[in-house]
Order: structure tokens, then sequence, then C-alpha cells
């Protein structure tokens, strides 16, 4: 009877193990089954390059370009921002503070991380975005560039968080190696613990920019939502995220306009798969 | 000549720079909220309906709508992360099927959370006509949720000694007996740390419930798990983009009350996290 | 009845061999020391006989262990680790109090309802020559006795399922000389009743309480007899020099 029992338990083990594959699996065929009937209607090429996006025209426009140059517009500001402060940031934590101010940093961090996106954009809303229309004299500072600078804040916890993780399991001997050969403390993280934990870093940098791709209510609360081709960081844009949480709400079920926003999760879907696969390997690579 | 200690030293600066670069907005962040969100906060704005469209009155439905998501959501993930945790900590072998669970694993945590919205309303609410409701919203942020608890739950039991194991099976006791009652009461800590930062992200997610269940305006409480409902991350949202001119105090207020909620949950996991470090008997 | 009847036992991780065409027998009621230097596969050879050895995936066997006739393999490994008890290198209470530790098994195997459970717990205790050192803080943890305690509190958790073997796997590795000598004491006295194993670093501990000695060489038995003649006069060269190179 004992024995039953535990087998039973054990098999349940064992489908609960394998759940994850089975979710990841789900998600991709259920938006397979929405997304691809939109290819009926628009090519896959002139649903990736076309230059308008009206889906409620008729008959309606179903090029995401313009979303796609968005999310990639506001994906590069945040970077550029992001990347330099992020991993400046985890060499501090990791290398330069001192014991307790490290521990306060990192719960500084954690912080940020739980801080929910919808808060960031609603902050992001009343102090950045009329910082940056006064700054630069704009019409409006639903802009790109405020778009970039609150997914930038974003970024840093996973980049700050899983490139100290890198750092700190550097081999202690490598450091104490540099630095009894009369190394300044800069100089053994410059030339040496950094070269060893670039990988972990890279997976870092590419985890923090999977998730400003993928973010969606802060950047739909302050980038403006304009579907237009990006001409200017300093533009409203429209973001493929974005674009979906606007308009899924008034998309008729079944209609062309719902389709193409399934496809356009298609696109989320592959990118963020990309982004995690090669994260990964990234992450196991080192040693 | 370049000196070597003034690189050092200009080096640090920078990196000092860049730490304040982050640390200090959070912290700004986190005082404005405060500072103008708590005058808000009064015993009527915790208790009543939302009135005049949204312009006055409390955000009591949208509290409410988020403490029924997060416990759905928490039911459902819990028992499936924790198990999934067990095979990964105690059953799997280092192979390719394994290799295989924790990918899928970090995909599951780094899908888009409106893809998360999406394939929840293409599944429960369509697929399986539960429409947009509390239970299509739970299911939608649970399995959202799942990767976080599995993740942490894996450490925790990973955590406990494997000599514990060992004595155990040394006994004669089966490897369920030895899971049941030395590794899971061991693990229980980081369990329940897993379990709260889960239910915290849970809590502040937009995306994922905008077309799973989450109501625009809607004073009365929710009767069943078919029931739309108002949430607190949603509605802050609507007042903030959707609504003209709504008090500002009213936004804030909204903002203050989420942030402190997720925030306490926060708090609760980093105290049994340390407490339970200091603790350790092993 | 011979309690343990090993023919040609070969067990490899990976590609090391961990033992070599081993084949010998373990009788009723003695203690039989196994010696030999680290690697020796002294360790692999004792977690042989209750199957401990299953938690390692990369390992294969060939040959045949018996126990009481029956090949081991063939055992219920619950039923087989009950009968063959194991007592480790440290101390390793389980994280309970010093009761519940002595009861785990017991509870395990369905052995006693909550009536029975103090009285046999009592009696593990006595066995072990722990009892009037704790009878009086039977709910404290485990933890809060001395490393010799908690070795006996091992032992003691050993005896409550009912084993009839127990395997010491260096038991006295972590312990000072007096702790030493009580454990030694108690196994001298455990013998009565049940088969022991002892494998040992210590040359002076085996030659103190083994019946028989078994003597191990990079996964080879060189040479088992009677204890006293492998320490005056063994058969082979290399036994000589281990013990002799022990003994300074």
């Amino acid at each position: 009877m004992r024995k039953f029992k535990e087998f039973v338990i054990e098999k349940l083990i064992l489908i609960c193990g394998i759940a994850s594959i089975f979710f990841v699996i789900l998600i991709f065929l259920f938006l397979l089954k929405e997304g691809l009937s939109v290819f009926g209607t628009v090519s896959p090429f002139n649903f990736l390059f076309g230059k308008s996006w009206y889906p409620i025209s008729e008959p309606p426009q179903l090029g995401i370009l313009p979303l796609i140059l968005g999310s990639l517009l506001v994906t590069l500001g945040a970077a550029i921002i992001s990347i330099p402060i992020g991993v400046g940031c985890a060499v501090y934590i990791a290398e330069v503070a001192p014991g307790r101010i490290k521990e306060i940093l990192k719960s500084g961090i954690e912080l940020l991380a739980a801080i929910p996106s919808v808060v960031l954009g609603f902050i992001g809303m009343v102090t950045l975005v009329p910082l940056v229309k006064n700054i630069f004299h704009l019409p409006t500072g639903l802009t790109a560039l405020s778009g970039s600078i609150m997914l930038a804040f974003m970024a840093m916890p996973t980049i700050v968080s899983i490139a100290e993780d890198a750092l700190y399991s550097v081999p202690k001997t490598y450091k104490e190696g540099a630095l009894a050969l009369g190394a300044t403390h800069w100089q053994t993280i410059w030339r040496v613990i950094l070269p060893a934990a670039s990988s972990g870093i890279l997976a870092a940098i590419m985890l923090g920019i999977g998730r400003v791709i993928g973010e969606t209510m802060a950047v739909m609360m302050i980038t403006g939502n304009a579907a237009v081709m990006p001409n200017s960081i300093l533009a409203p844009v429209r973001t493929l995220t974005a674009t979906i949480a606007a308009e899924m709400g008034e998309a008729v079920v079944g209609s062309e306009h719902y389709f193409a926003l399934f496809a356009v999760g298609i696109v989320l879907f592959v990118i963020s798969f990309i982004v995690n696969v090669t994260a990964d390997l990234f992450l196991h690579k080192k040693q | 000549m370049r000196n070597p200690h003034r690189t050092q030293n200009i080096a640090f600066f920078f990196l000092l720079v860049t730490t304040l670069l982050i640390v200090v907005p959070v912290g700004l962040i986190v005082v404005i909220i405060i500072q103008k969100g708590l005058p808000a906060i009064n015993w009527q704005f915790l208790s009543d309906v939302p009135r005049q469209g949204m312009r006055a009155g409390g955000i009591f439905p949208a509290i409410i709508g988020t403490v029924y998501l997060v416990s759905g959501a928490i039911i459902f993930a819990l028992p499936i992360g924790l198990l999934a945790a067990i095979y990964l900590s105690e059953y799997s072998k280092d192979n390719p099927l394994n290799r295989i669970i924790k990918l899928a694993i970090v995909n599951l945590a780094g899908v888009p959370s409106v893809v998360y919205g999406l394939f929840g309303l293409a599944l429960f609410v369509i697929f399986f006509k539960f429409g947009a409701s509390i239970l299509s919203g739970s299911l939608t942020l649970g399995i959202m949720i799942l990767p976080i608890i599995i993740t942490t739950s894996r450490e925790a039991l990973e955590s406990v000694p494997q000599s514990f194991r060992e004595v155990s099976l040394s006994l004669g006791a089966s490897k369920w007996q030895t899971i049941r009652h030395i590794v899971l009461p061991n693990a229980v800590p980081g369990i329940l740390t897993g379990t709260i930062l889960g239910l915290g992200r849970a809590a502040g997610e937009t995306a994922p419930i905008l077309f799973t269940v989450a109501a625009f305006y809607l004073p009365q409480l929710p009767k069943s798990i078919f029931d739309q409902a108002m949430a607190l991350p949603y509605h802050l949202y609507v007042i903030s983009t959707q609504v003209p001119n709504v008090d500002e105090k009213i936004r804030y207020g909204t903002a203050f009350v989420l942030l402190a909620l997720v925030l306490f949950m926060n708090l609760i996991a980093i105290i049994i996290r340390t407490k339970f470090r200091k603790k350790k008997k092993w | 009845m011979v309690t343990f009847d090993i023919k040609n036992l070969n067990i490899w991780f990976e590609s090391t061999q961990a033992l070599k065409e081993v084949t010998m027998e373990v009788l009723p009621h003695e203690i039989l020391s196994v010696i030999g230097p680290s690697n020796s596969g002294k360790t692999t050879f004792l977690r042989m006989l209750n199957r401990m050895n299953d938690l390692n995936s990369n390992l294969k066997m060939s040959g045949e262990v018996k126990f009481e006739k029956e090949d081991i393999m063939k055992i219920d490994v619950e039923l087989l680790r009950r009968k063959i008890g194991m007592v480790f290198a440290l101390p390793l209470p389980l994280p309970l109090s010093i009761f519940d530790n002595v009861a785990y098994g017991v509870r395990m195997h369905g052995l006693a309802g909550k009536t029975r459970m103090a009285e046999k717990v009592e009696e593990a205790l006595k066995q072990g020559y722990l009892w009037d050192e704790v009878k009086d803080r039977l709910t404290e943890s485990a933890f809060k006795l001395s490393g010799g305690q908690q070795q006996r509190l091992c032992i003691s958790r050993t005896l409550a399922v009912e084993p009839e073997v127990i395997l010491f796997d260096e038991p006295c590795s972590g312990l000072d000389p007096i702790s030493t000598a009580k454990v030694e004491d108690a196994m001298v006295k455990l013998k009565e009743k049940y088969t022991i194993v002892l494998v040992t670093n210590n040359v002076k501990q085996a030659a103190r309480v083994g019946d028989r000695t078994a003597f191990f060489l990079s996964g080879e038995l060189i040479e088992l007899d009677k204890t006293d003649k492998i320490f005056t006069a063994p058969k082979d060269k290399r036994t000589d020099g281990y013990i002799r190179g022990k003994f300074g």
C-alpha cells in the first residue's frame, strides 16, 4: 500500500518536473494557433517588413516594421544607458564596496527589481516625461528617449545581479596571483577579473536586454504610442509589446487584427527564446 | 608617466558614480511615492469603492481583486512548482532531459509578460471558455510565477546537506519518506521565501491580466472565480492613462498601496531568509 | 550460515576500478575489521553491503553478494538496509530531537505505534550506552550533544530498527580518545547480538576490537585472517608493510 502511494507520488513529481517543458510548448503552440492565420491575409515578408500598421482600416494594413523599429530604438537606447551603468555597479558591488555597504547596495538593487513596472511607468509619467519635454523643448515628453531611460532602470537589476554573480565566481587565486605580481586592485579588475567573468557578464547583458524587449506597461505609458516609422529618439514610438497591450482589448476575437496581434506575440516569443537560450549557453560556458 | 594609483582612484570614482546613478533614483522613487501617496491613505480610501468615474472614492475592489488573483495564482503554482523543484533536486540525473527542463524554466522566466497575457487569453479565456475571469487571470499569473517558485524551492532543497539523505536512506527509509520527513521540513524557509517572492511578482504584474481578468471599472466585488475583477496594478494604469482629470492624490495613493504591498512581501521574504540563515543548525 | 558470501565482486566508478575480484565471507557474530590505506576500496566495499552504492549512478558492478544466502540485489532495498544498519564516519544526527532521531527509522518502518515508541527508544539508547546521559533531555536537539554522544546516538538510531548487521565506516575518525574508547566498548558488547563490519583507518583499533581482519590494497583483498595472525604473522609482505608502517 505504502509502495503504491509512493509510486503515484513519484510519477506526479516526474510529471511536474517536465511541466515547464510542457508549458513552454503550450505557450508557443497557442500563439501559433491564433497567430499563423494572419498569414492568410498578409505574407510573412510583408508582415515583418511592411511599413504601415493600420489594423482597423479597410482593408487592414498589417506591417509591423514600425513596431519592430520602435522596440529596437527603445531597446538600443536602454542598452546604451544600462550596460555601462549596470556593469559598473556590479564591479563596484563585487570588488570595491566594503562589506556593510555592499549588503545595502544589494538590497537597493533587489528593491528596484521588485517595483512593479506599472509603478515605474507611473513615476516616469509624472517625473521623467515633463523633464524630457522641458529640456528638449518638445511638444510632448512621451518619447522613445523617456522609454529608454525608464527601461534602462528595469534592465539594471538583472544586469547587476547576474554580472555580480559572474564576477564573484572568478576564482580567488586569479586575483591573488595578479595582486602578488604588484598589480593595483584596479589593474587586477580590468586585466584579470573582468576578462575571466566576460561570458557571465555577456549573459547578464543579454538577459537584461531580453527583459527590456519584453517589458510592456512602463513602455506603453511613456513612449507615446505612435505606430509610425520612428525618425528620432525624441519622437513618440510604439513597441511590439505596447501594441499588443494597447490593442488587444479592442480587437474582435477572430478578426485579422486579433490574429495579427498574436503574430506579434510569436515574434516576441521567438526573440525572447533566442535571447534566453544564447544567454544560457554563455552562462554555462564559463569554466 | 601614468600613475597606476591615480588611474585606480579615477576608475573607482566612476564605478561609485554608476552605482549612485542606480541607487539614488531608486531611493527617490520610493521617497516620492511615500511622500505623495501616504497623505491619500485613509480608511475610506482603502475600504470604499471608486466613485465619480474613479475620480473619487477608494480602491477596495482593486485590493480585493488583487488578493483573489494572487491567492489563485499561488494555489495553482505552489504545488506544481514545488514538485518540479523536488524532481530537479532529488530525482533528475545529469542528462539531456534535465538540461532541457532547466532551459525550459529559463525560457518560461523570460517570456514577456504581455505574451503570457496573450497565452492566457487564447487558452483559458477562449479555448477553455473560462471567459475573462479570476480563474483565467490566476492561472495565467500562476504559470508566470512558476519559474520563480521552482528556482527558489530547488535551491532550498539542494541546500539540505546530502548526508541527511544518506542517513535516512541507510536506516531503510524510502526515497519519498526521506524527502517528506527530512528534506522538505528543512527546506521550508527557502520554499516560503520563493513563494512570497512569487506572490509579490504576481501582485505587481499588469500585462498578463489585461485580457484575462481585469475589469476597467467594476464597483461591486466578484462573487465567484468566473467573475471579472479589478486589480491594483491595472487600476493604477487606468487612472494614470485612461481617465482624464483624476486627482493626483488618488494616483499616488494607489501607487503607494501597490508598492507597499509588493515591498512588504519582499521584506517578509528577506526577513525569513536572514532569520533562517542565522538559525541554521548545520 | 554465513552472513555475507561475496564472490568475485568488481566495482567500477566510471573507468576506474574500485574493487577487484573480491571473494570473502563475513561470519555471524564476529567483528570483522577492514583496514587499508585510503583509496584501497574499503569504504566502497562497506557501502556495497547495504547497497548505499546504489546512490551513485556512475557505478557499475559485477559478481555477487549474498546476504544469508540471498542475492542482495534481489532483496527489497529498504528491508535490506533495515537489516543492515550503518554508522557513518562523522556523527550525523538528523536535525531532530534526540528522541526523534532514534524513533525516526522505527516510524518509517512502522515497527512501533505511539505507545510502544518510548519503550523502543529507551531500549535502543540503553544498547548504545547513551540512555543515562540523555534520559532527561530527550526533547532537546541532537546537535546539542557532544561528538562522542552524537556518535552513540547514531548507533542507537541504527539499533532501534532491529538490524542483524551493523556496518561501521571509520566511526571514530572524528572523536577524541575517550569517546573512541566508549564507542569501541559499545561495539564489543554489541557483537553478542549483531554481526559487525568495521572499516577503520586506525590499525590499532582493528587490533583492539576485531575478531578477524581484512586488508585491502588498491581494490584488492590482500589477506583475511584472524586478527592476531594478521598482526603477528601476516602471510603477505604488503600486509606486514602496512601494519609496520602504521606502527611506525
